[in-house]
């Protein structure tokens, strides 16, 4: 699998490796930070697919072996950045602080969206695929109207990227020079469709044919997927246009808890991609070059282990909604349907409101 | 003691282009974006003009495609600016239809209220202009039927003018539809007092025997029907909907409690569609006041046929006064 223009920091193994492009610039601090941040998203990750195996969530979309991609490209960003995820961006949605528990709030089906996509800076969870992509376009084509040193990150996947709305903002980027950063994670999978029926040639390729630069890194590389991320965030922010990113990883998991991975693919490569895991990589970095005991990592694991029963916590004390709520915000202003339909929710007797 | 309002002569076209324009001299964050709207002001030149003095970051000339002019204005919203798009023509929309329908009309209630979709969608809609296919059809009735959206259209150029500037400062999505055959008909334009409400119905000519309602290019039809009418001793209410979604059911309704007779009149075909809504709205509404059933006006269940032919698909006076001796002759 390993491309000769794979961008890669950090061999699977743990060891560095240099590019000429690219150089680490993370501390051994920030490395047992984010070291922690995937751990943590992991294990929410592993609880989610519990809960929902327990009937307390309605799906789960699982991102086992795209931390290193989620983790790197999240922490690159600045604060006032804007991302636009699809629903598997779990371990983003922790970068831009979005309270774990709202990001289940959908997989609940206690709501449609879950956080305050304006206090956070990370758009609602869009599952058409490919909407976000150009909704992100347009977005980061206000930044450029402010004349803000902001970028947008928009996400999506192999599957995706045969989706018009995505191939369109790659047109509207290019042309309009917008401060846009396109993050592929090719995970090889669109639920069972091979990324290689979606595209004859590697995804990062496509970008030069619409004329901007196209990066393929290692998406299991943390070290890489952060430097690549922060280096397009930083030409977009200067006025250098769009970049796309792909981070080629591996779904570890199934596409979600609805999908059976063993009807599409053997496990021989699947175990062939656990070698190549994010975490681990890290983790051997850290004990080799930082001197990380022990004790630090069973640490993580401990605080993983309290903030997954909280999680489990909150999630259960989600109640169900009020029916009533489905009349709010529908439209910003008054609208006679959404009176009248309450009106006789409320007639009906149904709703803490009525 | 007379009021003096000053009043201008001119076409839908520049009236919609003038109201564009005190749109965007009242609020910087305005924007329009469309598919040849600037150098050449638009292939109807609604917008002439406005590039030029507006500039290339405001009057935005986009790519062929319609997917992304919604899709970019949904983000441009996201981040506080209010856009314009000009769909080419009425069959061109469906491309964005995705984004209007998955995106649009839902994100404001997916986000608890954080975001406001302050977008307009001018669409210009309906036949009668000799065009080839997919530039004359009448898809109303799909955005009408999706909550989240809102739906108008103007008939003549002063509601154009006030309208699309009511639209502009709503704070919903409204899909604006445009009678592209009244483009150029002239009209007086009050520059200073809007004329009502954005989703307001009105009475355009006062009747006391049928109720006849319709919008955009069929409220002209419908005004002649009426003179037609008037001369065999038949008095309609003609009633412009303009609030395509809501509508405005109470000016129907007291309009048709006094007639006790409805017809409704439209150029798309008639399944699923406005006129059946205001058909069965109306009937609930005001049962006890009908002398007749409520008769639909519209057009066939056809693709919009070849331009040589759509005077015998568009609702014409002879149909519309066909449906009203039809609800006259249930009296006897």
């Amino acid at each position: 699998m390993i491309d000769e223009e794979l961008v890669q920091l950090l061999t699977p193994e743990g060891e560095r490796v240099t590019h000429p492009d690219y150089t680490s610039t993370l501390s051994g601090e920030q490395i047992l930070s984010m070291y922690r941040d995937m751990v943590i998203v992991r294990r929410l990750c592993n609880e989610s697919t519990s809960l929902q195996r327990q009937g307390q969530l309605a799906l789960w979309a699982p991102i086992q072996g795209q931390e290193g991609a989620q983790i790197g490209a999240g922490r690159a960003l600045a604060p006032m950045d804007f991302t636009f995820p699809t629903y598997r961006e779990h371990g983003i949605a922790w970068c831009r602080g979005v309270p774990p528990e709202a990001v289940l709030r959908l997989f609940r089906a206690v709501s449609n969206g879950g956080w305050d996509p304006q206090k956070h800076r990370h758009h609602m969870p869009t599952i058409v695929l490919g909407n976000q992509v150009l909704n992100a376009v347009g977005y980061a084509m206000g930044v450029q109207r402010d004349g803000a040193e902001e970028a947008v990150l928009t996400f999506f996947g192999d599957g995706a990227s045969s989706q018009g709305d995505v191939l369109e903002s790659f047109v509207w980027a290019s042309s309009f020079n917008a401060p846009v950063v396109f993050f592929c994670q090719n995970n090889q999978f669109g639920i069972s469709t091979p990324s290689s029926t979606q595209s004859k040639v590697p995804l990062f390729r496509r970008a030069h044919g619409f004329g901007f630069p196209g990066v393929r890194v290692d998406g299991n590389d943390l070290l890489a997927c952060y430097e690549v991320t922060k280096a397009a965030l930083e030409t977009a922010r200067a006025g250098g246009g769009p970049t796309l990113i792909e981070a080629y990883t591996y779904r570890m998991g199934a596409h979600t808890t609805s999908d059976d991975p063993t009807r599409y693919r053997v496990d021989a490569e699947v175990e062939v991609w656990k070698l190549r895991d994010p975490i681990e990589r890290v983790k051997a970095l850290l004990v080799r070059e930082y001197q990380i005991k022990p004790s630090v990592f069973d640490d993580v694991d401990v605080e993983a282990e309290a903030f997954a029963l909280k999680l489990r916590d909150d999630v259960l004390a989600m109640g169900r909604p009020d029916p009533l709520s489905m009349f709010d915000n529908v439209y910003a202003e008054p609208h006679p349907l959404i009176d009248e339909g309450r009106r006789d929710m409320i007639e009906l007797g149904v709703g803490a409101r009525s | 003691m007379t009021m003096t309002t000053s009043t201008t002569t001119m076409t839908m076209a520049k009236a919609l282009n003038e109201g564009l324009r005190r749109a965007m001299e009242h609020n910087p964050k305005v924007l329009l974006m469309g598919e040849d709207i600037g150098k050449l002001g638009g292939v109807f030149r609604i917008t002439d003009g406005l590039q030029k003095d507006f500039g290339q970051d405001r009057v935005i000339d986009t790519p062929l495609a319609e997917s992304a002019i919604v899709g970019t204005a949904v983000g441009l919203a996201i981040r506080g600016y209010r856009t314009v798009c000009e769909m080419q023509f009425d069959g061109f929309v469906f491309p964005a239809f995705d984004q209007i329908v998955s995106q649009l009309a839902k994100l404001r209630k997916r986000s608890d209220g954080a975001y406001t979709m302050g977008i307009v969608i001018r669409l210009p809609f309906q036949g009668g202009i000799g065009a080839i296919e997919h530039h004359s059809e009448s898809p109303e009735a799909y955005f009408a039927h999706t909550a989240g959206l809102r739906v108008v259209s103007c008939s003549t150029p002063n509601d154009a003018y006030w309208m699309i500037q009511q639209a502009i400062e709503h704070d919903d999505p409204i899909i604006f539809c445009e009678p592209k055959s009244r483009y150029w008909e002239k009209g007086e334009v009050n520059l200073e007092v809007p004329p009502h409400g954005l989703f307001d119905a009105v009475v355009r000519r006062e009747g006391s025997d049928v109720t006849v309602v319709g919008y955009g290019s069929s409220v002209r039809t419908m005004l002649r029907a009426a003179e037609a009418a008037a001369t065999e001793g038949t008095s309609l209410e003609v009633i412009d909907l303009c609030g395509i979604a809501p509508i405005d059911f109470d000016t129907l309704a007291a309009s048709l409690n006094k007639t006790g007779r409805l017809v409704v009149v439209q150029e798309a075909p008639r399944t699923a569609s406005v006129s059946s809504e205001i058909v069965a709205e109306l009937t609930e509404r005001c049962f006890y006041a009908l002398r007749a059933p409520g008769l639909r006006v519209t057009g066939y269940h056809v693709p919009y046929p070849p331009a040589r032919i759509e005077e015998d698909y568009r609702p014409t006076v002879d149909r519309i006064l066909d449906a009203v001796d039809r609800v006259m002759g249930f009296e006897s």
